[in-house]
């Protein structure tokens, strides 16, 4: 009989009907594949990579001895080593001060003062930039900032040229000219990661509520006031967040420290070497533990502060 | 984007060695040759393989293919360490491996030797790199090395300089070791450049070798401890004279250009880029001699395509085939025939490349803790090297 065949659901129903008595279920298979994805390329190349820097090299035959032991751990703490560490955490940590006292006003300006217009414009300056190629402006910085670059032409030009020598006399980060010099270094680091403080910044200036702002001056609050003890504090999670790109990309690039600077080692270029040409893997995956470990520390400390719910 | 492609690379560099153990294989040299498979796979320097793609009259490629039905594919490896990578992966048949890789390879049981024998031209390659320490080693130990390639090509590196500052051509490569006043009256500090990757420590080596011989260096590749030490502080002074180590040969171009830097170690590359520029620049092999390169096509263990292989290796080097690459790379052809009658490489190609300096020149290789002589396995190893010298960029 006909009844039979309708009241017994077609197959595919009956699965419908399975998954949605088990939510959890649905869950899992939904989630399958990118957890996998996750699992393997993620957290797998991590986990790999930590096992590999318990590793060692043999001097004797520069074979890699698969053994558990902390050796690689001593030669990383060597001095020559942990100044690297330093050189590049101190760059990253000057870095993004830099980025945020530059990038703040630009943001405080786009999220408060500017016609919907010239917010556009000013969105489209600041992510222009990023289309283009990242190893270009690096090498046109080399050009900009060179002995006969344009900077040096300028403070030629204005009779200015005793200022700029004065400044690359500074020991330690002066240099024989901009783009030989840690301050070289250091502006066209602040350029290339510039936009990824603007841009969380601003989000979270732009989530300040004006009937705080409002409250604060109807209680007296002078402007002044108002910005330190209300905007500002409001604010710092997106900073944070900002720091975080920016901390994190200067902390394991290697390409601007190849092509501007003295040629001192930073944690990218050390890795690079120690696992291309020295093929001395697991020195260089305990290179690599290094940023994580510090962005391990300095995440925990910015989600105490809240900065995550700014992203 | 760089820097997040930078780390995954390294991660699948290091989870691709965990997963490919090294392991030697036994396997004898060929003994005959016998019809082509259809194709041949080589891993190859960029511009070392071409097929007129580039510039119709540099085509060394399609002749073959008509001649031998084998079809060539090239891989292109930008540095030593990829060659190596792409070697262990197993899958091609030959690799025009410089004298880093080749022992690297050799030692790791990547590579057969090839029966010299089966290569109806191999007398013609010059005699100085028949038996070259780069590619002939006993590495079954029978008391008889065995060959495991054929030279390609070779070339020094060239002490660069400004004829400005330098009227005459420096004598010795102590203008980028020893600070002193230069022709025009300034000091050369801030204003020479050496060579930011480890082997630049055989160049200091080198130089040691010859001013001061109480050290009794033999081969700047075989350093032990006092030697490797004594080189070290002749790098940590020189840190002082160099502004910034050059590393990208364009980076290096620009800097004789915009950065006033006028003499520095460098390849003939640089030197006939910047000279076509019309920039005022000349080379020189100082007379303490040079470090220099030397390229060998050796042929992997398990090659998929032995027969084609072996004629390849016999057209590798044809002379048409080596004087049109050295015209193209700015290299030394492996065969002296190639020197003459050459058009694109010219009447004097072979002389302005650096082919009578070849006495004068320490060809790459990698160091091993084994010194290669009496002093036994007391010399410093390559990875040595590498630790040293950042901390020597990092100055200390």
């Amino acid at each position: 009989m006909t009844g039979d065949a309708s009241s017994r659901p077609s197959w595919w129903r009956r699965v419908a009907i399975y998954l949605y008595q088990r939510p959890n279920l649905s869950l899992v298979l939904l989630l399958a594949l990118p957890l996998l994805w996750l699992a393997v390329f993620y957290l797998g190349a991590l986990v790999s990579l930590l096992i590999q820097s318990f590793f060692k090299l043999d001097g004797f035959t520069g074979r890699i001895v698969r053994q558990f032991g902390l050796e690689t751990y001593q030669q990383l703490f060597t001095a020559a080593n942990m100044d690297v560490v330093y050189r590049t955490v101190i760059m990253a940590a000057v870095v993004s001060v830099a980025c945020a006292v530059l990038a703040f006003p630009l943001a405080y300006f786009m999220a408060r003062y500017a016609s919907y217009r010239v917010r556009g414009i000013l969105y489209l300056a600041v992510l222009i930039p990023l289309w283009s190629s990242y190893l270009v402006r690096v090498y046109t910085w080399k050009i900009i900032l060179a002995q006969e670059g344009i900077i040096t032409w300028f403070f030629n030009v204005l009779g200015l040229k005793p200022v700029l020598d004065a400044i690359l006399a500074i020991p330690l980060i002066g240099g024989s000219s901009l783009s030989f010099s840690f301050i070289g270094m250091f502006l066209v680091f602040v350029y290339i990661w510039l936009p990824y403080m603007i841009l969380p910044i601003n989000a979270a200036l732009e989530r300040v509520p004006k009937s705080l702002i409002e409250a604060s001056s109807d209680l007296g609050g002078r402007p002044n006031y108002t910005f330190w003890r209300v905007i500002l504090p409001l604010t710092v999670p997106g900073i944070i967040a900002g720091s975080i790109f920016t901390f994190s990309l200067t902390l394991g690039d290697y390409i601007i420290p190849s092509v501007i600077g003295n040629s001192s080692f930073f944690i990218g270029r050390a890795v690079f070497a120690q696992q291309g040409t020295a093929g001395n893997i697991p020195l260089a995956a305990a290179f690599t533990v290094v940023p994580m470990v510090i962005m391990g520390v300095y995440l925990v400390v910015a989600k105490r502060l809240g900065a995550f719910d700014a992203l | 984007m760089k820097k997040l492609m930078g780390w995954v690379g390294v991660m699948m560099l290091v989870l691709g060695v965990s997963a490919s153990a090294t392991f030697a294989q036994d396997s004898g040299p060929m003994t005959s040759v016998g019809a082509g498979e259809g194709q041949v796979d080589i891993v190859a320097w960029p511009g070392y393989i071409e097929r007129g793609e580039t510039d119709a009259a540099y085509d060394w490629v399609t002749g073959f293919e008509a001649e031998t039905g084998c079809k060539v594919n090239v891989k292109t490896a930008a540095t030593s360490d990829e060659m190596v990578a792409l070697m262990n992966e197993g899958v091609f048949d030959l690799v025009t491996a410089s004298g880093d890789a080749s022992l690297r390879l050799a030692y790791g049981g990547r590579l057969q030797p090839i029966n010299i024998d089966l290569i109806p031209s191999w007398s013609t390659v010059d005699e100085r790199l028949q038996n070259a320490a780069w590619h002939t080693v006993d590495i079954d130990g029978n008391g008889t090395p065995e060959h495991y390639g054929v030279p390609y090509q070779w070339g020094p590196n060239v002490l660069m300089y400004n004829t400005e500052v330098f009227k005459e051509a420096p004598a010795s490569w102590n203008v980028v070791f020893e600070e002193q006043t230069l022709g025009d009256g300034v000091s050369n500090k801030g204003r020479v450049q050496a060579y930011d990757g480890p082997i630049h420590i055989a160049d200091a080596a080198n130089y040691l070798m010859h001013h001061n011989p109480e050290l009794g260096i033999k081969d700047p590749y075989s350093l032990d401890i006092d030697q490797f030490n004594a080189a070290l502080d002749l790098l940590r002074q020189q840190r002082e004279l160099v502004a910034r180590y050059w590393h990208d040969a364009f980076v290096q171009i620009d800097d004789f250009t915009n950065e006033g830097i006028v003499a520095s170690g460098s390849w003939p590359f640089q030197v006939n880029l910047l000279k076509a520029a019309g920039e005022p620049i000349d080379s020189v092999f100082p007379e303490e001699g040079a470090t220099g390169w030397a390229d060998t096509t050796m042929m992997h263990v398990n090659a998929p395509h032995p027969n084609c292989a072996y004629m390849w290796l016999e057209h590798s080097i044809n002379p048409k085939l080596q004087g049109d690459l050295a015209a193209w790379f700015g290299s030394v052809p492996s065969v002296p025939a190639a020197c003459e009658g050459n058009d694109l490489l010219g009447e004097n190609g072979c002389e302005a490349n650096g082919f009578g300096s070849f006495e004068k020149i320490y060809f790459w290789r990698t160091p091993i803790a084994d010194c290669g002589d009496d002093r036994g396995q007391v010399c410093v190893p390559y990875y040595e090297w590498v630790t040293n010298y950042i901390a020597v960029i990092g100055g200390r």
